[in-house]
């Protein structure tokens, strides 16, 4: 095989029908997807929607049930050992040491991961410097901002070199500064053919993979770049409508003819019809005997928090399956 | 009409920490109000002095009429605190954890039972009144938290960062009940570091370093906002951001999954020499849409230059 074909095998996931069953409940449902190298690919869902279980059949965590997973070109369920030497897995918690200093927790990492004496100097020193942590190296980890353990916690999972990164909520409930920042690295890791696999429910996130499988009740129901989501995974048409009162406009709404789903967005709300030309000439004058102003009401593109609703939205039963 | 929150120089330090730096405040009643800003800015430490929970080392606030430092109890009476990790008991059951704090801030039962079923039904949590806390998720768990929160009928609510780890299906539920809590008069003050979040408030500040940095509606806070924003869609969005980077007057490049969003100086005249680049290179790309300013495009413009982060 020659040299690049086997970068892009090593970097690469392939998974055909796959499924995961916990006892009757069935967590993953019949999935197919493929990942090429560098590719950063995203998991958009609802908590509980089997975001996780996926990540975590893909890193040979949990058997699959049925189907097949190929990662790094090697089967998930027979060489699990051999695959986990080739990924980087990051959570949401970012299990660092917080007792720890930042090079203490480094070491740790570089250990648990078998990465060479000789060449684990340098890959820290690297880590360091892409953290942006050089003159923080004796800092307790406990004590940094949220920005800085996160990128931290980057260069942990990445010290072995992954060909294969699994990030799960990678920057949920940091600042929009470090966010820019994290995701900066995150593609330049891309860039040097790192295949990246985000699971979130954060469309801040979505917005910077290159491709979305949006996940619902253990199946992909729409996959595609974020523009091609917007433009075609909506059912109906996506009205903006400026209101107000706002509150009472949004009550109006949700019961007005032809509205399918309303939602506040903005200082505005996000209205989706099925027949738009019908909704703009019929809405003004129901908000008016509602007691609502609507000063512009226009059609516009859907963002992909409006998709995500649309295709997630649906509350499941009460009764049965895990906590949601 | 009065203020329901007005905080005059409030300072609090830390450890060689300046975390309020002598921040002023007002907010009126029946407002929703946002707090925003980087970790670090003094959001929950503003909150908790407001709550009268921690004493400041300067100035003063004064909530729902009362002093926060002289009058704190009573100051208790009147608002609800939801922090972010809101303390629910997870072995005791959603009901039961409504009748704590029912009886902690001293509702009888009649008004419990009325106002627990109103709110729980707003909430969609009607149906797991019996479940344990601890199974339920992180969206119904906040639900919950805010249902406990507005058990004693407050006239100001403070909210710190409540959204943090909800999905948007929970996240709507959650906006709809602060709707609803306006409509019947309540004030609302919440932080949160989701900048499309704080586009739901009526007007906003913007912390940093302790102290306010902005403050006003957030239409004319993006109205304040230099320049415009272009999305460059692509399929090879890498390379259309080499091509891009460093021509002039684009402020800002940030680099998405399925193309590059741009801050310019003037959009009709950028586009037409982005569109040159971008060919002179022989990136493809599918389009060149100018879009609003976001309220995170004004937040990183006016604090990169003095972040922490930047330039690392």
């Amino acid at each position: 095989m020659p040299a690049n074909d086997a970068h892009a095998a090593r970097a690469s996931v392939e998974v055909t029908d796959l499924v995961k069953r916990f006892g009757t409940f069935t967590a993953v449902d019949r999935v197919s997807f493929q990942a090429t190298r560098g590719e950063i690919l995203g998991f958009l869902g609802p908590n509980g929607a089997g975001k996780s279980t996926i990540i975590r059949v893909l890193c040979g965590l949990l058997r699959p049930t049925s189907g097949r997973a190929i990662v790094a070109g090697l089967d998930v369920a027979s060489e699990a050992e051999a695959v986990r030497q080739h990924i980087g897995y990051m959570s949401q918690k970012f299990s660092l040491y917080n007792d720890l200093e930042v090079i203490e927790n480094l070491r740790f990492f570089a250990g648990m991961y078998n990465v060479p004496n000789h060449l684990a100097q340098q890959r820290i020193a690297g880590a360091i410097a892409m953290a942006g942590l050089a003159g923080h190296e004796h800092d307790l980890t406990g004590t940094l901002a949220g920005g800085w353990k996160q990128r931290l916690a980057l260069g942990c999972a990445v010290l072995h070199e992954p060909a294969i990164l699994f990030l799960d909520e990678p920057t949920s409930g940091v600042d929009p500064i470090s966010r820019r920042h994290f995701w900066e690295l995150i593609h330049q890791h891309a860039a040097a053919g790192v295949t990246v696999f985000v699971s979130t429910h954060y469309m801040d996130e979505a917005e910077y993979c290159n491709r979305l499988a949006l996940i619902n009740r253990g199946r992909i129901v729409a996959m595609g770049t974020p523009a091609e989501l917007k433009r075609h995974a909506m059912k109906g048409t996506l009205l903006l409508a400026r209101c107000d009162p706002l509150g009472p406009a949004l009550e109006a709404a949700q019961t007005a003819p032809g509205v399918m789903e309303a939602a506040v967005f903005g200082n505005a709300l996000h209205l989706t019809v099925g027949d738009p030309r019908t909704a703009i000439a019929a809405l003004p004058a129901y908000f008016t005997r509602n007691g609502v102003r609507c000063a512009d009401l226009e059609q516009i593109r859907p963002s992909l928090e409006d998709v995500f609703v649309a295709l997630t939205g649906v509350r499941p039963p009460p009764a049965g399956g895990p906590a949601q | 009409m009065a203020a329901a929150i007005q905080a005059f120089a409030l300072s609090k330090r830390f450890a060689g920490v300046q975390a309020v730096d002598r921040l002023n405040l007002t907010v009126e009643t029946g407002e929703i109000f946002g707090l925003v800003g980087p970790d670090g800015a003094g959001k929950t430490t503003t909150m908790r002095m407001l709550a009268g929970i921690l004493a400041p080392d300067e100035g003063s606030a004064f909530v729902a009429g009362y002093d926060v430092v002289r009058d704190s109890e009573a100051v208790k009476n009147q608002i609800s605190y939801m922090p972010q990790r809101f303390g629910l008991y997870e072995d005791l059951t959603v009901d039961e954890n409504i009748r704590f704090y029912a009886d902690l801030f001293g509702v009888d039962a009649k008004t419990r039972t009325e106002h627990a079923a109103r709110l729980l039904q707003a909430a969609g949590m009607a149906e797991f009144r019996n479940r344990l806390a601890g199974k339920l998720s992180g969206g119904m768990k906040q639900k919950l938290g805010l249902t406990c929160a507005l058990i004693h009928h407050p006239r100001v609510l403070l909210l710190d960062e409540p959204t943090t780890g909800v999905d948007p299906v929970s996240r709507r539920d959650f906006w709809q009940i602060l709707y609803a809590l306006l409509a019947e008069g309540v004030t609302i003050l919440i932080s949160t570091a989701y900048l499309d979040e704080a586009e739901r408030c009526t007007r906003l500040a913007l912390l940093h370093r302790g102290s306010t940095l902005m403050c006003d509606t957030p239409e004319r806070l993006k109205s304040k906002m230099k320049g415009a924003t272009l999305i460059v869609t692509s399929q090879q969005p890498r390379e259309a951001s080499e091509a891009l980077s460093g021509a002039d007057g684009i402020s800002s490049l940030v680099l998405v999954g399925d193309g590059v969003h741009l801050v310019v100086d003037d959009p009709s005249r950028r586009r037409g020499e982005i569109r040159r680049r971008l060919e002179a290179a022989g990136v493809p790309f599918e389009e060149i849409n100018a879009s609003e300013p976001t309220i995170e495009d004004l937040f990183v413009a006016s604090i990169e230059r003095e972040s922490p982060y930047a330039g690392q």
